[in-house]
């Protein structure tokens, strides 16, 4: 299937010389949710920002739904709903006026239906006609998604959406996005709180000065580069390390621990297995723990190994 | 065209008037009030007529002008300033609006405001002083052109700044003095030679008597030369803003 947007060697020097972005390929498909997740400065606002069209770029292209984004910026911004990071938002205008705004801005004639049952889906309704400065910071926020909705788009940015959001609204913002995924919205999202990304989203693509280092389906990434660790905790010491169908533990110093690792690769029975036959060999053990690696160990790996 | 978006920017910028409606119009009426009761009224009763209208009739012009031109000015630089100051301006620039739909909201509604101060004043100036309107379809006409015109030029001036204060030193250091001494309460053939041909390079001039022939059918600049200076100005500013939006000048990065 086509991919919804298509960035072909994107690239963005600022005239300072700095090269935010170089050389970005990455192909958004259609109706996934994608995190891209890299440190801060990497280039994932700059990328949004050339896709949605507040950013100039120094070279490539990029297409939104077959839309090419500077001929064609008609039609390829129709598309596109973006929530900024930063809370921008007027003051003194009425969450309701904010919202019908956008959407005129977008080109979209007035649909009070569709206004309201955003305002109820991100629970903003009985806050239609506060002023924006009345409201909290969380609820900007969702002031801003339903801005960035208000227009019916096919494609939605969130850009760091639920940096200072509490987390019961994260939890209703991510049910949301959801929603919106079974509607049919692509999403792409930025985000530091990486388990999120691990809980959300269908694809993964890391960032890092400017440069795209990885793409891949989570739970590959997961399979591929999550390893597991089994620390069993010993009655009496070992000198040596017993190896269990392939794995060799470490021993700790004092010889009462065995630390194996699992990798991603195997199966998921794997450390069943190691228990089993653990406990077949007559060590007597008095605990276990397992640590599964997150995506966070995973990008912390990827990035340094990077530097 | 996206007819829609247009209209967003323009209402959302009317309401924004509207909200303010009190300071938008008491105080450009006020002041007015108070030139036509000292030079109108008081001064003006001790002033012979010049080229056949009374001094009172004769500043009306030149006083609606001095506040089209500030208001209409500051009206547009603050417009587009805010947003940038604010960070909102991220959705004009991700909306598929294009440059002209962004300045006909923007400017439009500003120079709608312009001229319903203009308006306001004419009529209030009526309160003070007599006065006949020799051709009120060009009254109206050149009202329009010139909030327009000035409109554009404060949307580039509120590109342009980088901070509040900026916003305030057009309108209060370049465009007060240059209508002050545009005309508006003497006629340039007042002045000594010199000082005439030295008048003739501040384009206020121009404005304030192509406004006056519209009242009286007379002024001291001829209305051709008025009108393509004005005309002139105008297409300056397109051109400027054209370019603005063009190379993302203080707007993309």
């Amino acid at each position: 299937m086509e991919p919804i947007i298509a960035i072909k060697g994107l690239e963005k020097t600022y005239d300072s010389g700095h090269k935010a972005l170089k050389g970005i390929d990455l192909d958004i498909r259609r109706g996934e949710i994608f995190a891209l997740l890299g440190p801060n400065g990497a280039g994932k606002t700059t990328l949004i920002g050339a896709v949605c069209g507040l950013v100039r770029p120094t070279g490539g292209t990029i297409t939104a739904d077959g839309h090419d984004i500077s001929k064609d910026f008609r039609a390829a911004r129709a598309k596109i709903g973006l929530v900024p990071q930063e809370l921008a938002t007027d003051m003194f205008v009425t969450v309701w006026n904010t919202v019908a705004f956008s959407r005129g801005l977008f080109g979209l004639g007035p649909n009070k239906k569709y206004l309201e049952k955003i305002l109820k889906d991100l629970s903003l309704w009985d806050k239609k006609d506060a002023k924006i400065a009345t409201l909290s910071g969380g609820m900007k926020r969702r002031v801003l998604i339903a801005k960035a909705l208000s227009h019916e788009p096919k494609i939605l940015f969130l850009d760091e959406p639920t940096a200072g959001v509490d987390v019961e609204l994260r939890r209703d913002m991510w049910q949301m996005v959801r929603r919106l995924r079974e509607q049919g919205v692509t999403i792409i999202l930025t985000t530091h709180y990486i388990e999120e990304a691990e809980d959300m989203a269908d694809r993964i693509g890391v960032i890092n000065k400017g440069e795209i280092i990885l793409v891949e389906d989570k739970t590959a990434l997961m399979r591929k580069l999550g390893r597991t660790e089994v620390v069993i905790g010993l009655k009496e010491p070992v000198d040596t390390a017993p190896t269990i169908s392939g794995h060799t533990p470490v021993v700790s110093d004092d010889g009462l621990t065995l630390t194996y690792v699992i990798d991603g690769d195997e199966t998921d029975e794997a450390p069943a297995d190691l228990i089993k036959k653990l406990a077949q060999s007559g060590l007597d053990f008095t605990s276990i723990n397992m640590n599964r690696s997150s995506l966070e160990d995973i990008f912390v790996t990827l990035v340094e190994d990077k530097v | 065209m996206n007819l829609h978006g247009v209209l967003a920017i323009y209402g959302f910028e009317m309401n924004r008037f509207l909200r303010t409606i009190f300071q938008s119009i008491a105080s450009p009426v006020l002041s007015t009030s108070l030139y036509f009761i000292v030079f109108g009224s008081a001064i003006g009763s001790q002033m012979t007529e010049i080229g056949g209208v009374s001094y009172g009739a004769f500043i009306v012009p030149g006083l609606i002008m001095l506040t089209v031109l500030t208001e209409s000015v500051s009206n547009s630089s603050f417009g587009i300033y805010l947003p940038r100051f604010t960070g909102t301006i991220y959705e004009v620039l991700s909306a598929p609006v294009e440059v002209g739909e962004v300045i006909l909201g923007y400017v439009g509604a500003a120079a709608t405001k312009s001229v319903i101060i203009g308006t306001i004043i004419l009529a209030t100036a009526r309160l003070f002083v007599p006065f006949e309107i020799v051709h009120p379809l060009a009254t109206a006409g050149y009202l329009v052109l010139i909030s327009v015109t000035f409109s554009l030029f404060g949307f580039i001036l509120g590109i342009i700044a980088d901070g509040f204060e900026k916003l305030q030193i057009v309108p209060m250091l370049i465009i007060t003095p240059l209508t002050f001494l545009g005309g508006t309460f003497y006629s340039i053939s007042m002045l000594p030679p010199a000082w005439q041909t030295v008048t003739l390079f501040n384009p206020i001039v121009y404005l304030v008597n192509g406004f006056r022939w519209t009242f009286y059918g007379k002024a001291d600049v001829n209305i051709a030369v008025s009108l393509g200076m004005t005309v002139l100005f105008m297409a300056i500013c397109v051109a400027i803003i054209s370019w603005v939006f063009k190379t993302g000048y203080r707007l993309r990065t």
